[in-house]
């Protein structure tokens, strides 16, 4: 359980904001990220929106360039790959898309969108279609429904679709994006599980992407709090939901609504206040300072270091660091 | 399950006909590739009802109606043409001089009819309409085939690739778009039918293959030359349209997530561009190209009526205004049928074009086909009140 699968090192990753004649200035998305993912996890990546999650998974995909910073999947580093290489990892890593919508080219029927797929990865198979459509049916979808165009599909439907699409070439890791987000609650509810059923059988690697804390909870087996650009906290997912260590995690989970009431009173209160600060111009030292209970001299002026407080539980925050 | 349309849409005849047709032609794939039609089975069914919206708009079906009658004329009209484009009947019965509409002349015993007069030399006035409906037609080809796949091939790769690519090309863009059609025309003129000439005149097939073309007698081939250099000059202004086009749609189809799946995926940059990109932003250029074959038209016959494409004894609708224009309006015929040739033909193009850009649309496509669903429910209803 323990391999490490993937590696990300110090990744960064700023857009610029041209002006008429030269860059005016730079949009830090992600600004300085290390974690790794173990073979067969699940590990949530949760945050704000605008924090940087959708863009450390492109990078992670080699979709975007990085400014820095490197990716190993299976000790090689992805932005190195070259031709055979590249297309070996085209086909281990994987993505399942946050809009269902867009997704899909609605130009292309169900066969031809999954057929795509094998095809760039010359996969040999006899009989395609008899293939796609057990794929099909495995996502809950009928043989009747192989050349119909995305249009005549729902929401579920189409993620659906765009599961098998990243499924069916057999890839070890696969990023879910939001794969829920833009779904109604019981769609949810059956694609999480189908994902889940997927890992088991196919013994898949996740990266889950979500804003979504009880989504995250359910799915992962840890979990990364990501703030402005930057990790905050790296911990189990049953021990980041126990005792949150950073401010920021507390925050974040205080913010979950909690059915019974008469729990919720009796629950310590974290007030969520402030808006995060713009990613352009990060403030100086640790990043959530401006909106810290607990701020103290130094935390504006030098960042915080990533320190292991208990085991596999990883914070960046002055409160738990030796000075 | 098949598509509402079947079930709900009341059909006409013309529907009736036209889904004939597209089964037919998917009979026909299907023999050259068995299991076609089941695959695309949702692809048929799109095309029918697209035909249905359309059939649905009156000045869509009279324009396809012009279209039809045009391209018709224009293939096979001087086959047809009761005289030759080159038979100067005046140097030898001068009664044929600027004869009016539905004229018999009787001439040193032989009968001419003349249904839509003559011209200054004599000429069958109908006979010059059909083989200038020729040349129109070939040249608004031509600059189609080859000014359009110029321009979306730019407009692809500067609106994918961005960045300095795209700065490149559309600073080339616009610096075409910037010259007026008619200067450039003129400049042509003067210079390119120099050199064009000898090209056709000591070239054996491509004399041939231009005759055929215009329709035209190999012997006039040193006048082949002032229309090629008109649709060179065409296609110069007009290629730039169609980049601008397509590099806008592109910019916002690239954002679509498939495009990024496909990335991800490992699919290759060419087919990425047309298999994902091109078919999502080629239905606007189709409305486009409708519109502007009735534009190049247009244009062709404005710049031969300034006297710079077709030289006597060749003949296209501008030529044959430019020509009568100095007997207006005493000799109205010489200018009232090719005027109205001319501007049948452009208005059947741009009715098409219109109502294309409705039923390619899918937004006011659903609305056309919605309108006739309902119509056609509420006649059920009134039918269910009358019978109780």
């Amino acid at each position: 359980m323990s391999e490490t699968l993937i590696k990300v090192v110090n990744l960064k990753k700023y857009f610029p904001i041209r002006g008429i004649f030269f860059t005016k200035a730079r949009v830090k998305a992600v600004d300085g990220v290390t974690f790794d993912i173990r073979r067969g996890e699940t590990l949530g990546l949760v945050g704000e929106s605008g924090c940087g999650k959708t863009t450390t998974g492109r990078l992670i995909l080699r979709l975007l360039k990085p400014t820095a910073g490197h990716v190993y999947f299976e000790g090689k580093d992805v932005f190195k790959l070259k031709g055979e290489e590249l297309k070996k990892f085209r086909k281990s890593a994987q993505i399942i898309l946050q809009d269902p919508y867009t997704s899909l080219n609605p130009r292309m029927t169900v066969f031809e969108i999954i057929n795509e797929a094998l095809e760039v990865h010359k996969m040999k198979i006899s009989d395609k279609e008899e293939f796609i459509v057990n794929w099909l049916r495995k996502v809950g979808l009928e043989k009747h429904h192989l050349y119909r165009y995305p249009h005549e599909f729902s929401g579920g439907q189409r993620q659906r679709i765009a599961i098998v699409r990243a499924l069916v070439i057999n890839p070890k890791f696969v990023i879910l994006d939001e794969p829920t987000s833009a779904l109604d609650v019981s769609v949810q509810a059956q694609i999480l599980n189908m994902l889940k059923d997927f890992q088991r059988e196919m013994s898949l690697t996740y990266l889950f992407i979500s804003h979504d804390l009880g989504i995250v909870k359910y799915m992962s087996t840890r979990i990364a709090v990501m703030y402005l650009g930057k990790i905050v906290e790296l911990a189990p997912a049953d021990e980041l939901f126990e005792k949150p260590q950073h401010p920021y995690s507390q925050m974040l989970l205080a913010s979950i609504p909690i059915p019974d009431p008469e729990y919720a009173l009796k629950k310590p209160k974290v007030r969520v206040y402030g808006e995060p600060p713009s990613p352009i111009n990060p403030p100086p030292g640790c990043r959530f300072h401006p909106r810290c209970e607990h701020v103290m001299e130094i935390c504006s002026k030098e960042e915080p270091p990533f320190i292991e407080v208990e085991r596999d539980h990883y914070v960046a925050c002055w409160l738990y660091a030796k000075r | 399950m098949t598509l509402v349309s079947e079930e709900v849409y009341e059909k006409k005849i013309l529907d009736k006909v036209i889904d004939r047709l597209v089964d037919g032609v998917a009979k026909v794939i299907d023999k050259f590739k068995p299991g076609w039609s089941v695959k695309n089975r949702s692809k048929i069914d799109e095309w029918k009802l697209m035909f249905y919206a359309f059939n649905r708009s009156p000045p869509g079906l009279i324009g396809a109606a012009l279209i039809l009658g045009f391209i018709a004329i224009g293939i096979f009209g001087p086959y047809f043409a009761p005289y030759s484009y080159r038979l100067f009947l005046f140097i030898e019965h001068e009664e044929t001089y600027l004869v009016p509409p539905g004229s018999t002349i009787v001439s040193k015993g032989e009968t001419f009819y003349f249904p839509l007069g003559t011209d200054k030399y004599g000429r069958d006035l109908l006979s010059l309409i059909l083989y200038g409906a020729r040349v129109s037609l070939v040249v608004s080809m031509i600059v189609i085939a080859l000014g359009v796949p110029l321009g979306i091939v730019l407009g692809l790769v500067a609106g994918y690739f961005g960045g300095k690519i795209d700065e490149i090309i559309m600073r080339i863009t616009d610096t075409f778009l910037a010259f007026p059609a008619l200067i450039l025309a003129i400049a042509f003129a003067a210079v390119l039918p120099e050199r064009l000439r000898p090209m056709i005149i000591y070239n054996e097939q491509l004399k041939t293959l231009l005759s055929i073309f215009f329709a035209a007698d190999p012997r006039d081939a040193a006048n082949f030359a002032p229309i090629l250099s008109v649709i060179l000059a065409i296609i110069i202004v007009w290629w730039p349209g169609y980049t601008r086009i397509i590099r806008g749609s592109v910019l916002s189809v690239r954002e679509n997530l498939y495009v990024e799946a496909a990335r991800a995926l490992g699919v290759s940059t060419w087919k990425i561009l047309t298999k994902h990109i091109l078919p999502n932003v080629i239905s606007p250029v189709l409305v486009l190209i409708t519109l502007d074959v009735g534009a190049v038209i247009l244009v062709e016959a404005g710049l031969s009526f300034l006297g710079l494409g077709a030289q006597d004894p060749m003949i296209d609708w501008g030529k044959i205004v430019f020509d009568g224009a100095q007997y207006f309006p005493d000799r109205w015929w010489l200018v009232l049928f090719p005027g109205l040739a001319t501007f049948l033909a452009v208005l059947g193009w741009n009715l098409v074009g219109d109502t294309l850009r409705d039923v390619l649309d899918p937004k006011t496509r659903r609305s056309i086909e919605f309108k006739v669903k309902k119509k056609k429910l509420a006649a059920t209803s009134e039918d269910g009140g009358a019978s109780q």
